[in-house]
């Protein structure tokens, strides 16, 4: 029979892995769901991971990936600053529409004054607007020891009812003709976040997120913080000893994970989204979990990976309209990465055994 | 009797029936968490249930067989969970969010060509002799048979917790798996069972949501019950008869929040939708401070390896 033995050390090889077996894998069995679907599964597959890199359409589509990436990559990396600490901020959705609407409210409330500042303090009122909301988890779990878990994810849906309110309400157009929605930014250069170099899709967004990528990396291996996060997340007593203050690494690591999905929201509703509208999200918040743990928290890694997940999306965006695959699919299909990833990670930490004879 | 254009006769009989998802989750949560589980997943066995109960329901034409089929697909949900987990020992606060992230997509894949269909009606149970008498008539005679089943599971799911053989082993398994083990009872086979019996009774749960409560087939039509649920075990602090508390003190704020919405309270509708989410928030904090073991089982997220 099968048993299950622990490493003494964790194995390096299976750490690095991990992401490339748990794509495969979920490519086989996403190719057992589309052939399910009545879909050719290597067209599917082709479609997705292949086509937007080097198909007929790539000059378009590579674009296409930086723009889906980097949204990803800042909340992701910011999520997992977080999770190596043991500290669960999974409202990154939430904070992401926080930091869209104070940044797109700081722009429209000087509209259409024309000035280079304009744009900056937008981003500084993004971040400003996530660190908000994921302060609220933050202070509560160092105040009362609430579960911050629950508190960020409730914080989401009360969001989403202000994000319905910003555009059927205080951020309207009003020269919209009675529709929802804010003033489209593409119509306002001093508050836009235009592509800098568009065959690449590079908007301010993208660097942020390239940046963010470099900067954490050095952050954790580095520096005196990065080492209490890792040293928190992996021997909380040890932490204790040596003198980490729990609530202290909460609220940094609660609102840097804020501040950057804050960024990632203002970033994509002034660019690609272009106004604040009731569902401007797409649920990067959620999706930048799966990022994180697939780039194994890892700044470095979760670049690699967001451009993965990126392509998942603009892939699904051609499957659908070329082939007919519901978005849905693309949905479960992220799930099930997810769930082989942390299937496979067992091999990480253990290794299987065959135990003959007595147990 | 009506308050500002409210019948609080009929606002309880409401808060009874709009209860009953979170709180069937919450009982199935309760459960899995005394084992020492935390499973996070509940959003996504809820939402397989409403589709799995929907779908079932619609084509035998059976509402009964719907919530069975509902239970079913949340059981099978949460052993994808339970397999992760219990097996290959993975992180359970990321395995459940896997398992909702994953159980929103399967959901609305499978639900595709289901919209706009009504689901064959779940209706009262007692005869309208007892329903039509004034006051206790639509409070306890008017329901349909799911309240008096979330009622029941509540008294027994109570009785077999403090007083059976099997509730000492789940809370044995929960507060000191080393301790369980070291008596001989298998940790982890104990715990995949607890998993699979709060999918089903998420999963019923949610199926009452798509066949009861709504009723129709929707995009993610649990909006985050699934979540609440879970912050009612929190707030009931692991016990059955407090959880049917906190489910019909949310479920009051629901129905209220809706009625003063249809009955143009002058309160902007944003706000009223937005109090159930933030009143959770408020009761969190409130049990949550100035204790610092509020009740909750000692091995709670912690996976068990046999070493020996």
């Amino acid at each position: 029979m099968l048993m299950l033995e622990k490493r003494p050390t964790p194995s390096r090889f299976w750490l690095y892995a991990t992401p490339p077996v748990a794509v495969i894998l979920t490519m086989i069995a996403g190719g057992i769901l589309f052939a399910a679907m009545g879909k050719n599964p290597f067209e599917v597959i082709r479609t997705i991971f292949w086509d937007p890199v080097f198909g007929e359409f790539a000059f378009y589509l590579r674009g296409q990936l930086l723009v889906k990436a980097g949204p990803l990559i800042l909340i992701a990396i910011g999520l997992a600053l977080g999770f190596r600490a043991g500290i669960w901020n999974i409202g990154a959705e939430g904070q992401y529409i926080m930091g869209a609407i104070f940044g797109a409210s700081v722009g429209l409330a000087v509209f259409p004054t024309e000035s280079r500042w304009i744009f900056p303090v937008m981003v500084v009122a993004g971040a400003f607007g996530g660190w908000l909301w994921a302060m609220i988890p933050a202070i509560l779990k160092t105040r009362f020891n609430t579960n911050e878990i629950l508190v960020s994810l409730m914080l989401v849906y009360v969001a989403e009812t202000i994000l319905a309110k910003a555009s059927t309400g205080f951020l309207k157009n009003p020269e919209g003709m009675g529709f929802p929605g804010s003033r489209n930014f593409s119509s306002y250069p001093a508050a836009q976040n235009g592509f800098l170099y568009e065959p690449l899709g590079l908007h301010w967004g993208g660097v942020a997120a390239l940046v963010t990528g470099v900067l954490a990396y050095v952050l954790l291996t580095r520096h005196q913080a990065g080492f209490q996060i890792r040293l928190a997340g992996q021997a909380p007593r040890a932490a204790r000893f040596h003198g980490v203050s729990p609530a202290r690494l909460v609220v940094l690591c609660m609102g840097i994970s804020g501040a950057l999905a804050g960024l990632a929201g203002m970033f994509e509703v002034t660019g690609p989204a272009g106004q604040i509208s009731i569902d401007f999200n797409t649920g990067y918040g959620f999706t930048a979990i799966i990022v994180a743990f697939l780039g194994r928290l890892n700044p470095l890694g979760i670049v690699l990976a967001g451009f993965l997940m990126a392509l998942t999306y603009v892939g699904g965006e051609m499957a659908s309209t070329n082939l007919g695959l519901p978005d849905a699919a693309i949905q479960v299909f992220q799930g099930m990465l997810l769930f082989f990833l942390l299937a496979v990670d067992v091999l990480t930490n253990y290794r299987f055994r065959l135990a003959v004879g007595a147990r | 009797m009506d308050f500002g254009g409210i019948n609080p006769v009929i606002l309880i009989a409401t808060l009874m029936a709009s209860a009953v998802p979170i709180l069937m989750a919450a009982l199935g949560e309760t459960v899995v968490e005394r084992a020492g589980v935390l499973n996070l997943g509940v959003e996504g066995m809820m939402v397989i249930g409403a589709l799995g109960g929907f779908i079932v329901a619609v084509e035998t034409g059976s509402p009964v067989l719907g919530f069975v089929g509902g239970a079913v697909a949340g059981a099978v949900l949460s052993l994808i969970f339970a397999l992760l987990t219990q097996v290959f020992l993975a992180n359970q606060v990321a395995t459940g969010l896997a398992l909702t992230l994953f159980g929103l997509g399967v959901s609305s894949l499978g639900g595709q060509g289901y919209n706009g269909i009504k689901p064959p009606p779940t209706t009262q149970l007692l005869p309208d002799a007892l329903a039509d008498l004034p006051v206790v008539g639509p409070i306890v005679f008017g329901h349909d048979w799911v309240v008096y089943f979330s009622i029941a599971m509540t008294a027994v799911l109570w009785w077999v917790l403090k007083a059976t053989r099997v509730g000492l082993i789940i809370r044995a398994v929960g507060e000191s798996h080393e301790a369980a083990h070291a008596l001989g009872y298998k940790v982890n086979r104990i715990r995949l069972m607890c998993i699979a019996f709060g999918g089903a009774m998420a999963g019923m749960g949610g199926a009452y949501v798509s066949l009861a409560r709504v009723p129709q087939w929707v995009d993610g039509i649990t909006a985050g019950a699934g979540w609440i649920a879970l912050a009612i075990v929190v707030f009931a602090s692991w016990k059955p008869w407090r959880v049917l508390i906190g489910a019909y003190l949310f479920g009051g704020i629901t129905v209220l929040q809706l009625n003063l919405q249809v009955a143009g309270s002058g309160i902007p509708v944003e706000y009223l939708s937005m109090a159930p989410y933030l009143i959770t928030i408020l009761v969190l904090v409130i049990m949550s401070a100035g204790r610092k073991a509020n009740g909750a089982p000692a091995a709670l997220g912690q996976n068990f390896h046999a070493s020996r």
